[in-house]
C-alpha cells in the first residue's frame, strides 16, 4: 500500500516535470529568425562591459557597444579600414604639413537629450579625458595633439595650452605635435569620442570616475542607436535612434549584446539559434566547424601580433645572438597549422601584415641551421651550458599549448631546455612589468591602422616596453617618424625602426592574429575589418 | 531556545568579523591591482585612480574604513565596474542566485528523498538498485559535464529548452536541473542510509510483531529519524549549491552571484570580494543555525545547549 502511494507520488512528479518541459517548448521557432524579421541583431559580446563611458573603458566588448551609441568626428567606413567616413564632421581639411586640422561639424547632429552636437562638446570631452584627476587609461591616445601630454601629466592646468579650439559652434580646429596624415583614422577610436557636457555635469561633473551619466537611465549619446536596457550579465539592448542625422542609412531596428564569457556556451547559443554573431569560437571546435558549416565560420585577419617578450636584462638573453637564435629556431608555420589552427599568419616581423602602405617585414624566417650557428657563436654549441630558462604565460590552455610547442621545437633545434610556468592574469601583469621573467607570452592589438601603434611600444622606457630593451637609434627613428614631413619618409623611418627591432630581437614574433567567429548566413553588410570595428548602420538582414 | 539562538548569533557575528578581517588582509596581500591592465598606465595617473578609491592609505586605515562601511551596510564602489556599487551588484544578482539555489534544492529534495525512502523500503529490489545506481552516476558526474550534456540534449537535439540566459521560467529548468540532480543523488543515498538504519532497529521488529501496519512504521516511526542525515546535509548542500553555482552560471549564462565572485577575485575588486564573502558567510551561518534548530525539532535526543 505504502509503495503504491509512493509510486503514484513519483508518477505525479514525473508528469509535472514532463509537463513543464512541454510547456516550455516554444514550437521550435528560432530566436534568430524572429529577431531578423524584426531587424534586431543578436551579438555574443564576450564579457559584461565594465562601463559605457568612452573615456574610462578600455575593452573590446565595451567598444562594440559604445560604437553603436556614440559617434565621433570621423566614422568607420563600411568596408575599408583606411577611409575616414564622415561622422559628426561633415568635412575636414588640414594644412600642407598635416599639423593643423579643421573640422566642420554637421548641423543636424544632435544628442539624445536634444542638445545639438557642437565643437565645444569636443573641447570639453578632450579636456575631460586628459584631466589627470579622471585617471583615463586611454588618454595617451590624445598625445598626438599639441600640449596634450603636458596637460595630462599635470604640468599645466590651463587647457588653452592644448591644441584644440572651437572656432565657432560648428568649427573645430586641432593643432598636432607633428605632421600626422593618419589623424582622421585615429579619431575613429572611442577615446576621441565626445560626451554630452550637460549630462556629465548633471551627474557628478567632469572628473568624477563614478559619474552616473553613462548608466541606462541617464545615458546621452549621438550615435545611430540609443541605450534601451541593460541587465547585468544578461543583455544590453540598443534601439534605433530616429534623431540620428543618418537614420535613413540605418537598417537595423536594434541590437542585443549578450555578455557570454564562456566560448562553449556562446557556441551552444549560436547553434540553438539565439545569436547571429559570436565573439569567438572554441579553438578545438574550429576544424569540425570548418567541415560542417564552412559558410558560417569566419576567419579574418585581425590587426594584432602574438609574440614572446624576452627579458634582455637577464643573462644569457642580454646577448642579441641568443635572442636571434631563439627567434629563428621555431617553425611558426607548423605552429599555426597544428596548434592554433585558427588561420593565423606566421609572423615574419612584428607589425602585422594588412596595413595598407606598409609592407610587413619578412626578416624573421624559420632557419634552424642559422639558429644553431648563432647559438654556438654566443658560446652555447648545441645548447651546451645554456641555463634553464622559463616561459611565463597567463593561465590559459591555448597559451600553454603554444608554449609547449615552442619548448619542443627549441629542444629539437637548439638542444636547450625551457620550462613553462603560468600565472593568474594580474600576477602575470605584475611579473611582466617588473621584468620578473625570461620569456613572457604577449599580444598586442592595434588601436588604429598604422604601424606606429605597434612600433612605439619599444621606445626606451615606454610603459608597455616591458623587456628592458632600449636603443637610442630606435628611439630616434620613432621620433623621426612622428615629425616626418611626408608619409613616405615616415614609413621609411618606421621600416628602419622595425629592422632594428628585428635585429636586436627583444621580442620573438610568433603569429599575426585572426578573428574567428560564427556569422548567421542571413546577415549582410558585416565585412571583414582588421580592427573588428563594424559600423552597425550598414548592417542588415537579407529577409528585411 | 531563545538563549541558544542568541548565543549562536553572537558566535556567528564573531565568525563573520574574523572572516572579514582574514579576507581583507588576504586580498590586500595578493599581488596585482584592480587597475593593472595589459596597457601600462602612467604612474601619476595610477596614483590618481588609487587615491580616488582610497588605495593610497595604509592597509590598516583602509581596513578600519572598510569595516566601518561594511557595518553600516555599504561595501563601497566596485573598483572595476564603473558607477556600480557592491550593493547594486548584490541586489541585482542575489535574487537570481537565491531562485536558482532554491529551485535546485527543492528539486534535489523532491527527487532525492522519496527515491531514498523507496530504495530503503524496497531494499535489494530493482526499485533500490536502479535509483541508487543512477544516484551514484549523479554523484560522480561533475556539473561541467552534466550541464553541457543537458544543454546538448534539450537545447540542440530536442530543441525544447533555451540553453542560456535567465529571461523566464523556461530558462530556469536546465541550470536548476544541473545543479539539483547532483544533490538529489546525495539526498537519495543519505535518506536511504538513514531509513535503513531506522528500519533495522529492534523497536521496529517489535512494532511489526505487534502487528503495526507497515505504512505506520515507515511514515510515523521511521521517517523522522531516517531524515536526520539528509537534514544535516542541508547546510553543506546549500554552501555547495552557492559555491558550485559558478560553473552552472557560466554554462547557462545565469546572472547570479557566483560569476561575480570569481570575476571579483580575478579583477582584484577588493570591495566586491569582501561584500560577497560576507554575504556567503552570513548565509552559511544562518543556514547552519536553522539546520541545528530543525535537527533538535526532529530528534528528541538533542537539546538546545
Amino acid at each position: 500500500m505504502a509503495i503504491s502511494k509512493l509510486q503514484s507520488f513519483t508518477r505525479i512528479l514525473l508528469v509535472a516535470l514532463l509537463g513543464s518541459l512541454i510547456a516550455a517548448c516554444s514550437g521550435g521557432q528560432r530566436e534568430t529568425d524572429n529577431a531578423a524579421a524584426e531587424g534586431i541583431l543578436l551579438i555574443g559580446n564576450g564579457t559584461e562591459p565594465k562601463g559605457l563611458d568612452p573615456h574610462l573603458v578600455t575593452g573590446v566588448p565595451e567598444n562594440h557597444i559604445i560604437s553603436s551609441l556614440i559617434e565621433g568626428l570621423i566614422a568607420y567606413h563600411p568596408t575599408d579600414d583606411l577611409i575616414p567616413a564622415p561622422g559628426v564632421a561633415e568635412s575636414w581639411e588640414s594644412n600642407d604639413d598635416y599639423t593643423v586640422w579643421t573640422f566642420t561639424l554637421r548641423d543636424d547632429a544632435v544628442w539624445t537629450n536634444g542638445d545639438p552636437v557642437v565643437a565645444g562638446d569636443f573641447t570639453y570631452s578632450w579636456q575631460r579625458i586628459l584631466t589627470p584627476m579622471l585617471g583615463s587609461e586611454y588618454a595617451p591616445m590624445l598625445y598626438v595633439i599639441k600640449g596634450a601630454q603636458a596637460f595630462h601629466a599635470g604640468e599645466t592646468e590651463d587647457f588653452s595650452t592644448v591644441g584644440v579650439q572651437a572656432m565657432d559652434e560648428k568649427t573645430l580646429q586641432v593643432t598636432l605635435e607633428g605632421p600626422t596624415p593618419h589623424f582622421p583614422n585615429m579619431l575613429k577610436h572611442y577615446s576621441f569620442f565626445p560626451v554630452n557636457p550637460r549630462a556629465v555635469e548633471e551627474h557628478g561633473g567632469m572628473t568624477d570616475r563614478q559619474s552616473g551619466w553613462s548608466t541606462v537611465e541617464n545615458f546621452v549619446g549621438n550615435g545611430p542607436f540609443k541605450l534601451k536596457s541593460w541587465v547585468t550579465n544578461q543583455m544590453i539592448e540598443v534601439e534605433r535612434n530616429t534623431d540620428y542625422w543618418d537614420n535613413e542609412t540605418v537598417k537595423l531596428n536594434g541590437i542585443r549584446f549578450f555578455p557570454v564569457e564562456n566560448p562553449s556556451t556562446e557556441e551552444t547559443m549560436y547553434r540553438s539559434g539565439r545569436l547571429h554573431l559570436t565573439s569567438t569560437v572554441p579553438p578545438d571546435k574550429i576544424p569540425s566547424l570548418r567541415e560542417s558549416v564552412p559558410e558560417q565560420l569566419r576567419i579574418e585577419p585581425y590587426l594584432g601580433s602574438y609574440f614572446y617578450r624576452v627579458n634582455v636584462t637577464r643573462a644569457p638573453f642580454d646577448n642579441p645572438k641568443v635572442r636571434q637564435a631563439l627567434a629563428v629556431s621555431f617553425d611558426k608555420k607548423l605552429l599555426v597549422e597544428k596548434v592554433t589552427k585558427g588561420g593565423q599568419a606566421p609572423a615574419t616581423g612584428f607589425v602585422p601584415a594588412g596595413i595598407p602602405g606598409y609592407d610587413a617585414s619578412t626578416k624573421v624566417q624559420y632557419d634552424p641551421e642559422l639558429g644553431k650557428k648563432l647559438l654556438a657563436e654566443a658560446g652555447y654549441p648545441n645548447g651546451k651550458g645554456f641555463p634553464k630558462a622559463e616561459i611565463l604565460i597567463n593561465t590559459s590552455e591555448s597559451h600553454r599549448k603554444i608554449a609547449e610547442a615552442m619548448q619542443a621545437m627549441w629542444k629539437d633545434n637548439l638542444g636547450i631546455d625551457v620550462g613553462i610556468y603560468n600565472q593568474e592574469w594580474k600576477v602575470y601583469l605584475d611579473s611582466q612589468s617588473n621584468l620578473d621573467y625570461d620569456f613572457s607570452r604577449s599580444g598586442w592589438i592595434g588601436d588604429y591602422v598604422h604601424p606606429t601603434t605597434f612600433l612605439e611600444l619599444f621606445t626606451t622606457g615606454n610603459g608597455n616596453n616591458d623587456t628592458g630593451w632600449g636603443s637610442a637609434q630606435y628611439d630616434a627613428l620613432i621620433a623621426k617618424a612622428q615629425t616626418a614631413q611626408s608619409e613616405e619618409d615616415r614609413v621609411q623611418a618606421l621600416h628602419d625602426a622595425e629592422e632594428i627591432l628585428l635585429t636586436e630581437m627583444p621580442v620573438l614574433p610568433i603569429y599575426w592574429y585572426t578573428l574567428v567567429y560564427m556569422k548567421d548566413t542571413q546577415l549582410r553588410g558585416w565585412e571583414p575589418k582588421v580592427l573588428d570595428n563594424h559600423p552597425y548602420k550598414y548592417v542588415y538582414f537579407e529577409t528585411n | 531556545m531563545l538563549k541558544f539562538v542568541a548565543g549562536r548569533l553572537l558566535q556567528g557575528i564573531l565568525v563573520l568579523l574574523a572572516i572579514y578581517a582574514v579576507t581583507f588582509f588576504l586580498v590586500a596581500a595578493t599581488p596585482g591591482s584592480p587597475f593593472s591592465s595589459e596597457r601600462a598606465i602612467r604612474p601619476e595617473i595610477l596614483a590618481q585612480i588609487e587615491a580616488f578609491y582610497g588605495y593610497d592609505k595604509p592597509v590598516f586605515e583602509r581596513f578600519m574604513t572598510s569595516l566601518g562601511n561594511a557595518l553600516s551596510g555599504e561595501f563601497g564602489p566596485s573598483a572595476v565596474y564603473a558607477n556600480r556599487t557592491v550593493t547594486d551588484i548584490i541586489s541585482e544578482s542575489f535574487p537570481v542566485s537565491l531562485k536558482l539555489g532554491a529551485l535546485s534544492l527543492l528539486l534535489a529534495m523532491t527527487l532525492g528523498i522519496p527515491a531514498g525512502i523507496l530504495a530503503a523500503v524496497k531494499r535489494n529490489t530493482w526499485l533500490d538498485y536502479v535509483p541508487m545506481s543512477a544516484a551514484m552516476v549523479g554523484i560522480c558526474l561533475p556539473t561541467f559535464v552534466m550541464g553541457p550534456m543537458l544543454a546538448l540534449v534539450f537545447g540542440i537535439i530536442l530543441k525544447v529548452l533555451p540553453v542560456a540566459g535567465w529571461f523566464g521560467p523556461e530558462f530556469w529548468i536546465l541550470p536548476a536541473a544541473t545543479l539539483g540532480l547532483v544533490y538529489a543523488a546525495y539526498f537519495a543515498r543519505l535518506t536511504r542510509g538513514g531509513m535503513l538504519e531506522m528500519l533495522n532497529q529492534d523497536w521496529v521488529r517489535t512494532a511489526r510483531a505487534k502487528g503495526v501496519k507497515e505504512t505506520t512504521i515507515i511514515w510515523r516511526h521511521c521517517l523522522k529519524g531516517g531524515l536526520m542525515p539528509a537534514v544535516t546535509f542541508l547546510g553543506p548542500a546549500l554552501a555547495g549549491i552557492i559555491s558550485g553555482s559558478f560553473v552552472v552560471e557560466t554554462i547557462f549564462q545565469v546572472p547570479g552571484l557566483g560569476q561575480w565572485f570569481v570575476r571579483g577575485a580575478l579583477n582584484r575588486d577588493d570591495f566586491l570580494i569582501l561584500g560577497l564573502t560576507v554575504l556567503f558567510a552570513t548565509m552559511i551561518v544562518i543556514m547552519n543555525l536553522l539546520v541545528d534548530i530543525v535537527q533538535v525539532a526532529l530528534n528528541p535526543r538533542l537539546k538546545y545547549e
